[in-house]
């Protein structure tokens, strides 16, 4: 133990959401520690039921390329982000919650998933952590 | 010693690496676990893990005419 990967979600995109996950999931499936930082657009993935929400980063189409690359999804398998998300916690994975997009966009504690989120921090939280991680991205 | 059979057969990424990471974790050490599965890059990345972990790994099998593979890792 002791090698650990960082992630920064600022991006609440439905695919950035699953590339945040999958990578995260990877790294503890390697045996690593991992923790993802939802900050921004990512933080709202974090509101009850707001998990899968999120539009596609390209194509949205006002819905119909999100609805699209869901049915070839479906097709091709790839487990739902509840499932990532619970895996992530169940081997081990931390989420923290930026409380300054909190403040920004006016969100409560309430309105998010506190079942599932290990720390609510800022910046100093994200740096600490990153500070002796063997990988780092912002997504 | 216990045994730990996993079936991802038809999963894809990243299911079959993280429900190998789930079984090791609640396998004891020496137990058996054996893990079958379809998705092509698993095949690859589950020994990569257990080189990481510093797990041996017994075997690597083809099944099915190449269409699935089990591999046996001793936790």
């Amino acid at each position: 133990m002791g090698e650990k990967a960082v992630l920064v979600l600022h991006s609440g995109d439905m695919d950035k959401v699953y590339s945040a996950l999958i990578i995260g999931n990877g790294a503890l499936a390697m045996g690593m520690e991992a923790s993802i930082y939802f900050t921004f657009w990512g933080l709202m993935r974090l509101k009850k039921g707001g998990l899968e929400k999120g539009p596609l980063s390209k194509m949205h189409m006002l819905g119909m390329g999100k609805w699209m690359v869901k049915k070839r999804m479906n097709k091709a398998n790839v487990a739902p982000l509840e499932k990532l998300m619970n895996d992530f916690k169940e081997l081990g994975g931390k989420i923290i919650a930026c409380e300054m997009t909190m403040e920004i966009m006016g969100i409560k504690k309430e309105e998010l998933r506190a079942d599932w989120i290990d720390e609510w921090g800022a910046v100093g939280t994200y740096v600490y952590e990153a500070r002796d991680a063997n990988i780092t991205l912002f997504i | 010693m216990a045994e730990m059979e996993i079936d991802v057969r038809g999963e894809t990424c990243p299911v079959p690496l993280v429900e190998c990471r789930k079984a090791l974790k609640k396998a004891s050490p020496g137990d058996l676990v054996i893990i079958k599965g379809t998705h092509p890059a698993s095949k690859k990345e589950i020994p990569m893990a257990c080189e990481v972990m510093g797990l041996e790994i017994l075997g690597i099998e083809d099944k099915e005419k190449g269409k699935e593979w089990e591999i046996k890792i001793r936790r």
